[in-house]
């Protein structure tokens, strides 16, 4: 579904990815680990087109073919399926509920479709049901990530890029959300690749990881592979 | 009431509604991408400009101006966004107040080189002159025109932001364009579609200020356009709702200062008008429905 060789991005005079690959495929839960300023962000960023590519290539297996990241607009990219679900939630504060998640179906025509998509939301999270009329900003952390969640998925991810879900969050409220993404691939069949610093939570979700240094990936393998690593245990996992 | 009274608030609020149409424009614009466009007020200059022409060509069905004045502001508005804004899109905001006034000046020069300094004379036809009988009060017919067209205008800009998907996507755009890139919003486009608001409603002032007063010249635009700023100062920057009442205050303070101030005084009635300004902001420095910007980390 996604196929990244080789990529490299700056940003400014800094090059922060040198050279990375991985690749997620249909159906699975990846995870891209590792330390502040790795270019974990950086790299979701890359993926919705937001920043330009510097060397080597990302390729989005849609059902419309192959498509080169590099060379489609951000609009293009979210109306190919890869929606991005932003580091610190971005949600809108001052817009109800209710209008952030009409805004995450933003480029669907199809009315009957989106109040679906947003019932849905609901089912799945009650409590952004019950204040859809109230101002997301009025929310609390966990609230607000549900409703970044909702939002993302309104638009029908083929491929959903989740940054630090886990951010700022109470370590119980991140069990929840975690539980519900798990959830959300197992039921909905929803293919993710979620950035995270807490990578404990993300490599016992994830089917595949990824550890990126320094704007390489320096290890690959399932999310138990990488678990019982020793060398990620030590790098990730020992301290907090 | 008296007929004079009657007589003074219809005038306060044709003017306070003349500097609401304008400065709604002011306000959406620097909700959505905080940007004071100073050539605003131009906008006001062109639209009459578009009417005089419209009119003396005799060309058009008089029903066909005020929308051909509109779509021409409009064209004008996204003129200004294409050249004056995107261009320089990313750039420090200091750099876009330079580049707003200097088109400003530019529209303003461009206007008194082929329109000529001289300011014109020309009346709307004689039943558009009309005089009401309004409680004792003689009554100009546009001084009532211009206050429902506006309130109509205000009503249905009001709801195109607050309930269609473009709308809510505009205030989206305003709290977080980051955030709003990655719903699939076309930054570019609305940002377009704003300014060519704002600049529909801009020259309909145009439209209505020729009508009102019968003089126009190139360099009309400036002070409307300074004080419709100062309109959606008062009543709070990026808020409709602000940017309205914030015109009509200023209207009304206008017409009362000039009706009811000894005649002597009259003359200084910016001054007036601008002294309630710093009134208004010592009390509230965010504007009558301005928010102070919080937000939940």
């Amino acid at each position: 579904m996604l196929r990244v060789e080789d990529l490299h991005v700056d940003r400014g005079r800094t090059k922060v990815l040198q050279g990375i690959n991985l690749s997620v495929e249909p159906g699975e839960i990846a995870t891209l680990i590792g330390a502040n300023g790795a270019g974990k962000t950086t790299t979701l960023m890359t993926l919705s087109g937001l920043l330009p590519i510097a060397g080597g290539r990302a390729e989005f297996r849609a059902e419309r073919g192959p498509l080169d990241i590099g060379a489609t607009s951000p609009v293009g990219l979210v109306r190919a399926g890869i929606i991005h679900c932003p580091e610190g939630r971005q949600i809108f504060g001052r817009l109800s509920i209710e209008e952030n998640l009409q805004l995450g179906a933003y480029l669907s025509n199809d009315r009957d479709r989106i109040a679906q998509a947003v019932a849905d939301i609901y089912e799945w999270f009650p409590i952004l049901g019950e204040r859809r009329a109230l101002k997301a900003g009025n929310l609390s952390g966990g609230e607000q990530m549900m409703l970044a969640i909702g939002r993302a998925l309104v638009a029908e991810p083929k491929l959903l890029l989740l940054d630090e879900p886990s951010l700022g969050l109470a370590p119980q409220i991140t069990e929840e959300i975690f539980d519900a993404l798990g959830k959300l691939n197992r039921e909905k069949g929803v293919t993710m690749l979620i950035v995270e610093q807490n990578a404990m939570l993300a490599l016992e979700l994830a089917d595949r990881a990824f550890v990126i240094e320094n704007g390489r990936i320096v290890l690959t393998g399932t999310g138990k592979e990488l678990l019982d690593d020793p060398a990620v245990f030590e790098a990730y996992l020992g301290v907090g | 009431m008296s007929d004079y009274l009657i007589q003074q608030i219809v005038n306060g609020l044709s003017l306070g509604s003349l500097y609401a149409l304008v400065a709604i424009g002011f306000s959406l614009i620097y909700g959505v991408i905080r940007l004071v466009n100073f050539a605003h007020g131009d906008l006001l200059m062109i639209g009459a400009f578009m009417t005089f022409g419209l009119v003396a060509s005799d060309m058009v069905p008089w029903a066909a101006i005020p929308l051909l004045v509109l779509a021409g502001g409009f064209a004008a508005g996204g003129l200004i966004e294409r050249v004056a804004f995107r261009s320089i899109s990313g750039a420090p905001m200091i750099t876009g107040f330079i580049v707003t006034l200097s088109a400003s000046i530019a529209i303003q020069n461009l206007a008194l080189i082929f329109l000529g300094s001289q300011p014109r004379n020309f009346n709307f036809p004689e039943v558009f002159r009309m005089r009401l009988p309004i409680g004792g009060a003689d009554v100009a017919l546009i001084d009532i025109v211009i206050p429902a067209v506006t309130l109509l205008c205000a009503l249905g800009l009001t709801t195109f932001i607050r309930r269609t998907r473009v709308g809510i996507a505009i205030r989206a755009v305003a709290e977080n364009p980051f955030a709003a890139q990655l719903m699939g919003i076309s930054i570019g486009r609305l940002v377009f579609l704003v300014f060519g608001l704002g600049g529909a409603l801009a020259a309909l002032a145009g439209l209505f200020w020729s009508g009102k007063y019968g003089q126009i010249n190139p360099l009309m635009g400036f002070l409307p356009g300074l004080k419709a700023f100062l309109a959606t100062i008062i009543g709070g920057v990026g808020s409709l709702p602000g940017a309205i009442a914030g015109g009509y205050i200023l209207g009304f303070s206008e017409i009362a200062f000039v009706g009811f101030l000894p005649p002597e005084y009259s003359g200084y009635r910016d001054a007036f008008v601008f002294g309630l300004l710093i009134l208004i902001l010592l009390v509230r420095p965010q504007g009558l429905f301005g928010e102070a910007e919080q937000e939940r980390a």
